[in-house]
């Protein structure tokens, strides 16, 4: 169809003469971006002017908590330190994945650490009080996260109640169960040998496995984006140049090789990071280039367009839940990886807002629409950056969560100012 | 014209709360023929294009495509049934760039994965069919103009292969030239077999491309009218509910406060019982 309409347009028609150019694909106002880097650097500062920040705030920001704790405490950069950096931030980190998609969505889960306590009691309670086996009572568990997402999801989309209201509910409900699950005593010591202990306590010694797995990400990449541009080319749309292909290779390798060496001086690679970032980068799979997420991004931008277009609102919204939920159950088990029991204060404290801002500290928008799975990545690092280092100095919680709470407030005011620039710049 | 309708609506009713916004409007749309669909502001024609689309619809009143009934509960079922529409508020979603709106809900995949090169390339050629200007199919929506949006909106309405293609006011925002482009293009969807529901309150654009002209008045039906034997002052005199005299205009006017009057007393009743 479009090749015969493409035939008209070129031919002669009472229309003003200006008619014959306008097929022209480009505006001229349109400014092209230079070859080479100092093309790359006015692109830069046209982006930062426009208020398309992206993740570079959380870099820089990343960069500055780390240089100041070092000049504190040179333990802070040192491979045991950020080794279990990352292992303690991997729970906080698969809850704050799960947040990334009801932020993209624009909407809020709440009940996020309840429902991750509800997942390690219920894996507690049947593993050791009912001897199920632990991969089943794993599995047993997630489902219970997904379902009672699910079951906000349809709460919020079926029946219309904000989700805001729906899953402060499940904050407290889920609390609730629970506590009842627990049982009288509260606490119940999981199996510190078995397979979800492992999960945060197992390292891969060999040092192939870390520079394996960088090596495997890094040409991956490479090659994914290589490919990409090969066919853009033989398509004929635009496609980056095979420098910046390098480049953005290269951005990706050294940060990844530092990481690798870190965790092979220490005990090596950690298995939670190996999760936490295989979940991420399914994430961002699934964000960016499945028809789903182009959906839940839809709903983000507008709901009304989005159901116009065909799309079954109330379904996404109800798998955006229940997969909130699962996340949540997976970083519930993480957790009780670490203290090796499920108890009473399992999922509470400041895990809910510390998810909730490492999502909007890496960079997605609380506004809906935006957003990257790696946000929660990005996120998490630094807030456990923070804990850590105050920890280490030996700073009282109390001065942590005023930092923290200082941090994520830092956060807010980029992600609304760099919405209200965008405005003004057209482009949100 | 003597092919069955490929879409005929039989005694479309709608309420929003008080406000009856359709009463008993019939229509028919034949393969290869455009119905332009003209009344003055709130006469109820977006309100029956959203309920063809499914987004809004009706309380009363059958659909009937291809000779069957049918039921359109959802814009999914519209779209299945091959009905295109552009709303008059567009409906794109800002966050998204060109591409993913023009392919939003229908995007083409390659082994599961988003084909996002091929739905590049065709959008370029489609938006260069329908001769706009964009920066890139890759900035958001929200950055583009009026007009392009529009276009991108019209774009996105032909990507399927619809067998009915409702336009709400597509020309509103376009200069001289995109609004020839898109007359040109419902000639073209005609010629194609393609039925098209055209509203507009431009009526030099009626006249250029439609076959017949069906009036809409306070949510009914004020005649249908075939472009070739009528002048535009009938039409207009059916649009606006008088002939162009000033007199029989106060005279119209007050009958139909009376009629609205009784209808919405009858509305009340109706409310009540219910
Ligand atoms: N969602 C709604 N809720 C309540 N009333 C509505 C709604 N949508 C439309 N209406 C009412 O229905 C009537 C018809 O509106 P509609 O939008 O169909 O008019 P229109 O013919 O498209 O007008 P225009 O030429 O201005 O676009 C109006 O009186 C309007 O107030
Ligand atoms: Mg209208």
């Amino acid at each position: 169809m479009t090749t015969d309409l493409s035939e008209n347009a070129g031919e002669p028609r009472e229309t003003p003469p200006a008619a014959g150019q306008a097929v022209a694909a480009v505006d001229p106002r349109l400014l092209v971006r230079e070859e080479g880097f100092a093309g790359y650097w006015s692109e830069f500062r046209r982006k930062l002017r426009s208020g398309e920040l992206g993740s570079l705030p959380v870099v820089v920001g990343l960069i500055v908590i780390g240089l100041v704790f070092q000049v504190q405490d040179s333990a802070f950069l040192g491979a045991e330190n950020l080794s279990n950096l990352f292992v303690t931030a991997a729970g906080t980190g698969l809850i704050a994945v799960g947040i990334v998609f009801v932020l993209v969505l624009g909407e809020i889960d709440l009940s996020v650490g309840s429902v991750s306590g509800l997942a390690a009691a219920v894996l507690a309670v049947l593993n050791v009080h009912h001897g199920v086996p632990e991969w089943l009572a794993l599995l047993l568990a997630l489902l219970t996260g997904a379902l009672a997402g699910a079951l906000h999801g349809f709460f919020f989309a079926r029946i219309g109640v904000p989700a805001f209201v729906v899953t402060l509910a499940g904050l407290l409900g889920w609390n609730g169960l629970m506590l009842q699950v627990l049982g009288a005593n509260g606490t119940v010591n999981l199996d510190d040998s078995g397979l979800v202990a492992a999960l945060t306590n197992h390292y891969f010694t060999d040092i192939a496995a870390a520079y394996g797995l960088a090596t495997l990400a890094v040409a991956a990449f490479f090659l994914a984006s290589w490919r990409d541009s090969r066919r853009r080319e033989a398509a004929g749309v635009p496609s980056r140049p095979l420098s910046e292909l390098v480049l953005r290779t290269a951005a990706l390798a050294v940060p990844a090789y530092v990481v690798a060496w870190l965790f092979n001086q220490y005990k090596g690679l950690p298995l939670a990071v190996v999760i936490f970032l295989g979940v991420v980068v399914a994430s961002d799979f699934v964000l960016r280039r499945t028809s789903y997420g182009r959906k839940v991004f839809a709903l983000g931008g507008s709901v009304e367009a989005a159901r116009r277009a065909g799309i079954d609102v109330a379904a996404v919204r109800i798998s955006v839940f229940a997969l909130s939920g699962a996340t949540a159950a997976l970083g519930g088990m993480f957790l009780a990886s670490q203290i090796n029991a499920a108890n009473q204060s399992s999922g509470a404290g400041s895990l809910l807002m510390n998810a909730i801002a490492a999502a909007v500290i890496g960079g997605t928008s609380l506004f809906g629409g935006r957003g990257s799975a790696w946000s929660a990545l990005l996120g998490v690092l630094v807030i456990q950056s923070i804990a850590s280092g105050m920890a280490l100095l030996g700073i009282a919680s109390a001065v942590q969560y005023m930092i923290t709470g200082a941090v994520l407030l830092a956060a807010v005011v980029i992600d609304s100012l760099s919405r209200r620039t965008q405005k003004t710049a057209g482009r949100a | 014209m003597s092919a069955t309708p490929v879409l005929a609506l039989r005694g479309i009713s709608k309420r929003f709360g008080a406000v009856q916004a359709l009463t008993d409007v019939e229509l028919e749309i034949r393969p290869g023929e455009v119905v332009a669909l003209v009344g003055d502001n709130g006469a109820g024609k977006s309100t029956l294009v959203k309920t063809i689309a499914g987004v809004a619809p009706a309380d009363d009143g059958v659909i009937e495509w291809e000779g069957r009934p049918v039921t359109v509960d959802r814009p999914h079922t519209a779209q299945e049934l091959g009905i295109a529409t552009v709303y008059q508020d567009l409906a794109l979603c800002d966050n998204l760039d060109v591409v993913g709106n023009l392919f939003l809900g229908r995007e083409l995949r390659r082994a599961g994965v988003l084909d996002e090169v091929e739905m590049e390339r065709r959008s370029r050629e489609l938006l260069a069919t329908l001769s706009i200007r964009i920066p890139s199919v890759r900035i958001p929506i929200a950055s583009l103009s009026g007009g392009q949006r529009q276009t991108v909106a019209i774009a996105r309405s032909l990507l399927g292969e619809p067998k009915v293609v409702i336009l709400d006011e597509p020309t509103a925002a376009l200069g001289v030239e995109q609004t020839a482009q898109v007359l040109d293009l419902v000639e073209r969807l005609r010629e194609r077999g393609l039925g098209v529901i055209l509203v507009s309150h431009n009526m030099a654009d009626v006249r250029a491309v439609a076959d017949r002209v069906a009036v809409l008045r306070l949510g009914r039906n004020n005649g249908t009218f075939d472009v070739r034997t009528t002048t535009q002052e009938q039409i207009v005199s059916a649009i606006t509910g008088a002939t162009d005299n000033a007199v029989t205009r106060r005279a119209r006017r007050a009958a139909d406060r009376t009629e609205a009057a009784e209808a919405a007393g009858a509305a009340e009743a109706e409310g009540g019982g219910a």
